[in-house]
């Protein structure tokens, strides 16, 4: 059935069942493969987008609890925070095999929007669903100090 | 409230009954508040219906969102919450990781992860983890730890609030609270008919 959708600013339209989770119809129906898969079940973080402003495991909402609210997948997210990340990801050169990297930026972008100055603590808790089999981890964290010290 | 039966619980427990012979209860269902009737003393009664009642407070569906500390169990055996989540400052989550990252408004299927509008941790002081059911029964009388309540409103809660609820539709492969939300109610209400004494 046709599904509403406002993804990165703009409205799609999908036809898809509305269980479908969110991860399939952003890449699968909108071809946005930016979004990774990862586990299926919300253990790891690779398929993270914002919605509302909020951090959202896209492989475990189906598609209609997103109906009528901001969906922002890597392709789109653009805030001051996001972007101080992603100049601070390249400056310390986090990425190791990059899979996870789209979901560890969404959620570090929503930490910096909601919180500019986070301690290890906030980075931490933020960060903890968010898995890098390559344990880049020491890397994400200290960008996300630097891109703290962007900020402010 | 009359009591309601399941009939999947009901077809396991004769099963149950039928294997261990001299059985008397089933171990997934709730006495009813009148099965009480033949103890005398108004006190000793209300505490075996507080008792009764605690085979669905002490239930993982209901333990493991009360936890004792920062961090929320999960499972059948109450191993830690993964990934690590913490209650944050409004028992919904940490900044950038609430309980919605991952808990949408339903049980979704398709992970299995479980979900209701209201999810959230118990605040602190309703912890029910490592504490007896006489000190769970206590917490539950202390205004100063229950968040205020009246009685009436502390059967209210276990009796229709929705989030308590979801413990007999937990969905995927959680095993449900004992009995029904109504039979437990129905203790509820009976053990503070009867006086809410608390189990010594």
């Amino acid at each position: 059935m046709p599904v509403s959708l406002n993804v990165n600013g703009q409205t799609r339209e999908v036809d898809a069942d509305p269980a479908t989770p969110l991860l399939w119809v952003i890449r699968e129906d909108l071809g946005l493969t930016g979004t990774k898969y990862g586990c299926g079940i919300a253990q790891c973080g690779a398929c993270t987008v914002q919605v509302d402003g909020e951090t959202l495991r896209s492989c475990s909402a189906p598609v209609s609890a997103v109906a009528g609210r901001k969906v922002v997948t890597i392709e789109g997210v653009s805030s001051r925070a996001a972007r101080a990340v992603q100049k601070a990801w390249v400056d310390l050169d986090v990425v190791q095999c990059g899979y996870c990297q789209s979901g560890q930026i969404m959620s570090a972008a929503t930490l910096l929007e909601k919180k500019p100055r986070p301690t290890d603590d906030d980075i931490d808790h933020a960060m903890a669903g968010n898995i890098c089999r390559c344990a880049t981890y020491h890397r994400i964290r200290a960008a996300i100090h630097a891109a703290a010290k962007q900020l402010a | 409230m009359s009591p309601t039966i399941n009939p999947r619980r009901l077809r396991a427990g004769l099963l149950v009954a039928a294997a261990c012979g001299s059985c008397t209860a089933f171990a997934a269902d709730l006495r009813t508040p009148d099965s009480f009737s033949g103890i005398a003393d108004r006190a000793e009664r209300s505490r075996a219906l507080f008792a009764e009642a605690g085979k669905v407070i002490r239930s993982p569906r209901c333990l493991n969102c009360h936890p004792v500390g920062e961090r929320p169990t999960q499972g059948a055996d109450m191993h830690p919450h993964s990934p690590l989540v913490v209650r944050g400052a409004d028992d919904k989550g940490a900044i950038g990781m609430r309980c919605t990252t991952c808990h949408q408004s339903a049980n979704f299927e398709s992970s299995s992860v479980p979900g209701h509008p209201l999810w959230h941790v118990a605040p602190k002081s309703m912890a029910w983890q490592q504490r007896s059911l006489g000190q769970i029964c206590a917490q539950l009388k202390d205004t100063r730890r229950n968040g205020g309540k009246t009685m009436a409103q502390i059967h209210e809660h276990m009796a229709s609030d929705s989030l308590v609820g979801w413990a007999w539709v937990p969905g995927g492969t959680r095993e449900p609270a004992p009995g029904t939300q109504a039979q437990f109610g129905a203790l509820i209400a009976a053990w503070i008919e009867t006086g809410a004494a608390c189990p010594r």
